[in-house]
Formats: C-alpha cells, sequence, structure tokens
C-alpha cells in the first residue's frame, strides 16, 4: 500500500472559526481522513512542533495555514510548515487577505498594548505592565513570542501557492480545494481557489439589481428593514458583492445582510476596497460638492467597510506609523 | 504590480518630492501642453501621465502610486459641464471625495492628494497649482508610505515596549 498524503493544519492571528470550517464538512471531512494522513493540527491533535522538526523537507503534501502572522512565533511555524510542505495553502480571509485582525494596522504595536493593557475599562494596571518577549521570574527566564507593529498576510511572510478564501471558508469551496489538490492536476502557483467571477453572479437577487445605482444616502443593516428580493445595493445597503469574489453562494444576501467581501476580489483587482469605493462612489447621485459631502457622512468607518478583510493585503497595507502618537 | 522605480536620492537637503499626474487628454493636458509651447516655468516635479478623462482614474491608481514611493498625486480634469464624456469629471469627483476620507483615516496628509479643474486655456493656473504643490510637498518631507520588505524585516526586529 503506497503511503497517503500528509497534510497540515496550522492556525495564526485567527478565532477559530477556520478550525470550525474544517469541521462543518461533516460526513465530508471523512473522505478527507481517509485520503490523507494528518501529520499536525494543534487545535485538534497532540502532535508538537518537535515532530514537525523531525520531518524531512517537503514531506508534507500541504499545509493549510489558517490566520494573518502578528507575531514572531507564527512566522516562525509558518516559515517551519512552509520549509515542510510541497503546497502551502492561504486558508480563510486573515491568512489570505489580512482578515478582520488586519484592520490592527490601523495601529501598531505601542497603541495596541496601550489600549489593551492599560486603557480597556476592565484593566487595572497602574504599574503599567506590559508582556516582554523575555522576563526573569523567580531565577526562571520566561520567554513570550514578539508582537510586530504590522500584520502580514501569509504570502507576505512565505511563498503560498495557494489560497482557500472566506471568513469562514465554505464546505463546498473547501471541499473543491481538496479534490483539487489530491487530483494531481494543480492549477498555477498563485491561484485562488475559488470562483474567478464577482459574487452579483451568482447572487439569487441579481435579476432586481438596478442599471444605474444612484445613491443618495447609504443605511447601514440595524438603520433599515431591508427587502428579502430586492439587490441590497438598490436598497442603499454598502453590499461588496461587485467587488468580492463568488463561490460561497451568497450566504450572508439568503439570510438578509450585506456582502462585507470576505472572499477577497476577482484576479482582476489587487486592491479590493479601492475598487469597491470606486463603484459606489461613482454611482453616488448628486454633483455638487456639498451635496457628495452630506452622501458620504453616511459612511462613518470608510476603512472599515471597504477594507474589512483586506487591509494587510491592500496597496499601502497599513495606516501611516508616522502618523499615530508618540 | 510594476517594479517599483529606483529611487532618485539627491541629498538629503535638497528633497525633491514627486508627483505623479492624471491629467485629461481633453482639457488638462492640453493645458500643460500650452504651458510648455508657451515657454512658461514651473516646478518640474510631476510625472504627467495622460488619461483620457479624469473619470478613468482608478484609486488603485492613486493607491499604487503611493505605494511605490509617490510623494503627491494629482488629477487634473474638464471644469464642470466641460467634460468630453458629460459625467466622468463628476465621476472623478465623487471618487476623489471617497478616497480623500480613506487616506485620510490611513493617516496620509491633506495636500498630497488634489483635484483641479484646469481648462485648455488655463496653462497659468496649472503652472500655479503645479508650483504650489511642489512647495507643500516640500514643506511636508517624503510621504513614507512604502512599506518595504526591509522595512517589515526591521519592524520584527523591534521587540522592546516600553511604557
Amino acid at each position: 500500500m503506497t503511503e497517503k498524503p500528509k497534510v497540515a493544519f496550522y492556525w495564526c492571528a485567527s478565532c477559530g472559526g477556520c478550525e470550525e470550517a474544517v469541521v462543518d464538512l461533516a460526513e465530508a471531512i471523512l473522505d478527507v481522513v481517509a485520503a490523507v494522513d494528518i501529520v499536525f493540527w494543534p487545535v485538534a491533535l497532540d502532535f508538537k512542533r518537535e515532530h514537525v522538526e523531525a520531518m524531512d523537507d517537503g514531506s508534507i503534501l500541504a499545509s493549510f495555514v489558517n490566520g494573518a502572522i502578528r507575531t514572531t512565533e507564527q512566522q516562525e511555524m509558518v516559515e517551519l510548515l512552509r520549509r515542510k510542505s510541497q503546497v502551502m495553502v492561504a486558508f480563510g480571509s486573515c491568512s489570505h487577505l489580512g482578515g478582520i485582525p488586519g484592520l490592527a494596522n490601523m495601529w501598531d504595536r505601542r497603541s495596541v498594548f496601550e489600549r489593551v493593557y492599560v486603557e480597556t475599562p476592565s484593566t487595572v494596571n497602574p504599574d503599567r505592565v506590559f508582556p516582554q518577549p523575555s522576563s526573569q521570574d523567580d531565577g526562571h527566564e520566561l520567554e513570550l513570542p514578539g508582537f510586530f507593529d504590522t500584520v502580514r498576510t501569509l504570502d507576505q511572510v512565505v511563498d503560498v501557492e495557494y489560497a482557500i478564501p472566506g471568513c469562514a471558508p465554505t464546505p463546498n469551496i473547501i471541499a473543491d480545494a481538496v479534490k483539487t489538490l489530491l487530483s494531481g492536476d494543480l492549477p498555477p502557483p498563485g491561484t485562488v481557489l475559488a470562483p474567478d467571477v464577482a459574487l452579483c453572479s451568482e447572487c439569487p437577487r441579481i435579476d432586481s439589481k438596478p442599471e444605474d445605482l444612484s445613491f443618495v444616502e447609504f443605511k447601514r443593516p440595524h438603520q433599515v428593514l431591508a427587502d428579502e428580493g430586492t439587490c441590497l445595493l438598490a436598497q442603499g445597503l454598502l453590499c461588496m458583492g461587485p467587488a468580492t469574489r463568488a463561490g460561497c453562494g451568497a450566504l450572508c444576501i439568503k439570510g438578509n445582510m450585506p456582502c462585507t467581501g470576505c472572499f477577497g476580489p476577482t484576479s482582476q483587482v489587487h486592491d479590493q476596497g479601492a475598487k469597491y469605493l470606486s463603484a459606489v462612489a461613482s454611482a453616488i447621485g448628486v454633483n455638487d460638492p456639498e451635496a457628495i459631502d452630506k452622501v458620504l457622512d453616511t459612511i462613518p468607518d470608510p476603512v472599515g467597510t471597504f477594507y474589512r478583510y483586506s487591509l494587510p493585503a491592500s496597496s499601502l497595507r497599513r495606516r501611516k506609523t508616522t502618523a499615530l502618537e508618540g | 504590480m510594476p517594479e517599483k522605480t529606483e529611487q532618485t536620492e539627491t541629498s538629503s537637503d535638497s528633497y525633491e518630492p514627486r508627483i505623479v499626474a492624471f491629467f485629461c487628454n481633453w482639457c488638462t493636458y492640453l493645458a500643460a501642453d500650452l504651458a510648455g509651447t508657451s515657454r512658461m516655468k514651473y516646478a518640474p516635479n510631476a510625472r504627467v501621465i495622460r488619461v483620457m478623462c479624469s473619470g478613468r482614474v482608478d484609486p488603485q491608481f492613486v493607491l499604487d502610486a503611493f505605494a511605490q514611493g509617490a510623494d503627491g498625486v494629482l488629477i487634473g480634469g474638464c471644469h464642470p459641464g466641460d467634460c468630453h464624456y458629460q459625467e466622468g469629471n463628476y465621476k472623478a469627483l465623487r471618487r476623489y471625495k471617497m478616497l480623500k476620507r480613506v487616506l485620510d483615516d490611513l493617516g496620509l496628509e491633506e495636500e498630497r492628494l488634489r483635484l483641479e479643474w484646469i481648462s485648455a486655456a488655463e496653462a497659468d493656473k496649472l503652472r500655479d497649482v503645479m508650483d504650489e504643490m511642489a512647495e507643500q510637498l516640500s514643506a511636508l518631507g517624503p510621504a513614507q508610505l512604502e512599506v518595504s520588505e526591509e522595512d517589515l524585516e526591521a519592524m520584527s526586529a523591534v521587540e522592546e515596549v516600553t511604557a
């Protein structure tokens, strides 16, 4: 009997939802487990880093890494997995584009620590104790991973062959991707393993999308009782469908919520936020500068709206560090 | 994405801001042409890119310019009502206003992105805008928006967190 291909799973700066997504494969996971040998999966199996280190370079067929790169430990682990793996797969929005943790690029280490360890209402820290990469306690030297100023995507740290998009990737997307990887007929490196068209193309409400959108006000989901059959853009909601890759089956829209862009852009676009901003702004229905400002005032957090999952992968990657206080 | 152009540093005390200028084919580019044939003198800091319409300027172009080392971006189009394609300059205006908000959140100074309506006859306005922008950007100094791989490495080297 030939040996089954080895796969590894790892998580970095993420919420654990991607791990859930793997389990969400339900019975289909049995097919995956039957076809491969899982050699490393900290959230579910008791293999340690030293076991990975002991493997031959390139002996793992594919490593699926979710989460953005935020600490030195995460960087070390993905570098290790890169050496041991033939194929590196960015699994989920954080690993692919930076994801929600990537919005921390609006701050830096100092301001994040200040907020978390001093300013939060539930924190009492009069001595201003911050985590240190190394410290002494009772004669022992203790170490913590270092914390980067900037959150990075996986492919900004190591070479990555494929990405499986989504927050979290949907079961059908994962199953298709795994099938593709096991088939041996591999797509060119850099491929995002999902359809390369905009979400609107698979949206059940596409027929109600007007030829010419004309916004005079943007609404947020809590401000409006959205009609369940009509295009959400036509109802003034900022649905990111036009600038987002298809493949999820329009799950959020079926739940009557606008798309927030977790599948990232199609291959034709490299800055999802800029592209969506462009599409939305040009469809504003007024021309007078002051009237335009009034319409734009209804988007209270432009970066968080347009770059919700993709700030580290965008052209500028982060807020200018010199613009941060201190 | 195209390769980043080589930094042409002269010396630190003679900083020259780099401006990427997107001029529309029908008005502002002709104004630049007129300024040239009229032998006007103005700040030589802009690299002019001719586009068919200011409405063709994708916000991605602007962000890419900054990401590849521009200190400022100038968009020039026809006056409202004069667009060769009727609506293009209004689209440019709306996008510019939206992009400006995003760039403000990302810490970019106000003066670094500018939209001006300059007709084919307004060579003097073009000169004034170019001079003024070059002067403002010189005062601001480099935009420092590129995050190079070296910078990212350096970030990882800084470990100490002090109060």
